[in-house]
């Protein structure tokens, strides 16, 4: 959208592709926290939080409730961005633009298409260029993360596994897309096609990754991730910030353990804060093994 | 050769790192306050405020007092976006922790959700004739400033750019273009006082640096 100010040499550019890329860069070595009502988004901003994901039931519950995971009620959304000066994130379901419409409207600061909630839509996502405000997107391998970004998304993280506890499946999906990018980055020219034909990605961001040797947009971990030896974990493996789920505000001590994740990834390499931040954190989230999932309960298979 | 510190708890530090690589100066991802001793100017990145303030205030390692008092000794610094806010005397409706250093009044988030947030082009004098171009992520603006402060920019709603003798502030974030003219002015701001040091040190012990 471009709006003519006064001075016509000035124009007012809202929704580019920079302005969209550039909120998530700014999130970059901090924590986004979800939160299911303004109580908890104040704690999780009182912690350190750069971010807050607005959410009517975090995954844990929505794993033990079962039924259909939708977008969140607009009133909870709206007290949630009252009560907070951080960025408000929510999420719509796969494929539902009808619902990402309705939180831009909201005044939502980014949009979540997320496997966590029932996708919408098992054959397309969300065509993310048309909104003006930036979306993330879960991906477990490089083709499923530069299809979203192809598809414009301004921010991918990890799918990982929502409301397990359990990082495994964070760790593989990180290991992944940062291994391909390895190899992308070694890989001579003439093979880059039929790598990109391969894996189902856009061979433009193809060549642009083997350039740069890294995603063209902000990469956090998601799914899974409950001590801040998980969220250090994330960081030293390579990825740009933390999502932390249910593993917050299912512990004993949410404040506390809010707290000791935001320091642990800033100071993710020093052994000796990570020591000291994980002390007497009372009970973490019980948990799961992702291993322990039926096809049918792993979210991560949602969406490709 | 000159030294950055680019304040590295949070947000758009590796951005900031390379451009002041670009511009020809070495640049440190700065976390601790013993990382600060031998640098010779500092940036505050762009990123949460709220975050920051809490990395800052309740660390065990004393980094808040050291920026503070280094600051206060005449260590350039330059804050973006995030940055501005945490060297502003007054935030308007806060009193979240900040180093409180420039006599500016800035309101947070004033151009409201990112919906809004937009780039453009801005004339700044100081940097010469060529437009700027200006990413505003939810953006804050500088509603005042105190005598000796010296605007450099303006957009619609405020003061976008601002310099008080050491201390440089801007409500945009130059460290994700391609443009290098906000790091150059503030690497010129670094080695004039370095200069005026090191020239001081050695004529005259006596006089005092800008």
């Amino acid at each position: 959208m471009v709006i003519e100010t006064k001075d016509a040499s000035n124009k007012i550019s809202t929704g580019t592709e920079l302005v969209k890329k550039a909120l998530p860069q700014m999130l970059k070595g901090g924590v986004i926290m979800d939160v299911v009502n303004a109580e908890q988004a104040k704690i999780a901003e009182d912690a350190g939080a750069v971010a807050v994901m607005a959410l009517e039931r975090v995954p844990a519950d929505i794993r033990a409730d079962g039924g259909v995971a939708r977008m969140s009620d607009p009133e909870l959304v709206s007290k949630i961005i009252e009560a907070v000066s951080i960025p408000v994130m929510a999420k719509a379901r796969i494929g539902h633009f009808v619902e990402a419409q309705i939180l831009q409207s909201l005044g939502v600061d980014c949009v979540d298409e997320s496997e966590v909630l029932t996708a919408a839509d098992e054959e397309y996502h969300i065509d993310k260029n048309s909104f003006t405000i930036p979306f993330v997107c879960g991906a477990r391998n490089l083709g499923e993360a530069l299809r979203r970004i192809g598809e414009g998304a301004a921010m991918i993280r990890t799918k990982g596994e929502a409301g397990t506890g359990d990082v495994v499946e964070a760790v593989r999906h990180a290991r992944a897309i940062l291994g391909e990018i390895r190899l992308l980055s070694n890989m001579p020219r003439e093979e880059l096609m039929t790598y990109a034909k391969n894996i189902g990605a856009p061979y433009e961001l193809i060549l642009k990754v083997a350039q740069d040797g890294k995603l063209p947009v902000v990469n956090f971990a998601a799914g899974g991730i409950a001590t801040p030896a998980d969220a250090a974990l994330m960081m030293q493996i390579g990825v740009d910030g933390v999502f932390v789920g249910s593993g917050i505000f299912k512990s004993g001590d949410p404040g506390k353990r809010a707290r000791a994740i935001v320091k642990a990834t800033t100071f993710y390499q020093d052994p000796a804060i990570l020591a000291e931040v994980s002390r007497n954190l009372g009970e973490p989230m019980v948990g799961r093994t992702a291993r322990s999932l039926s096809e049918l309960e792993q979210l991560a298979l949602r969406g490709n | 050769m000159i030294k950055i510190g680019v304040l590295g708890l949070q947000g758009s530090f590796a951005e900031h790192i390379a451009a002041i690589e670009k511009c020809g100066a070495q640049a440190v991802d700065i976390r601790h306050s013993w990382q600060l001793a031998d640098v010779d100017g500092l940036i505050i990145p762009g990123g949460e405020s709220t975050a920051i303030a809490k990395l800052t205030g309740d660390n065990a390692d004393p980094i808040f007092d050291t920026i503070k008092k280094r600051v206060e000794a005449g260590l350039p610094v330059y804050g973006t976006c995030m940055g501005s806010i945490f060297l502003a005397k007054e935030i308007e409706g806060s009193e979240q922790g900040r180093l409180a250093c420039m006599d500016i009044k800035v309101r947070r988030n004033a151009f409201g959700p990112q919906r809004n947030s937009f780039e453009t082009s801005i004339k700044i004098d100081a940097l010469g004739a060529e437009p700027f171009p200006s990413v505003f992520i939810r953006a804050p603006i500088v509603v005042s400033v105190g005598a000796d402060v010296k605007v450099l920019a303006n957009v619609a709603e405020g003061i976008v750019m601002a310099r008080q003798k050491n201390l440089l502030v801007t409500a945009f974030h130059p460290e994700i273009t391609s443009d290098l003219r906000v790091h150059q002015y503030f690497l010129d701001m670094v080695s004039a006082s370095k200069q005026s040091k090191t020239g001081c040190a050695v004529a005259n012990p006596d006089c005092v640096t800008a």
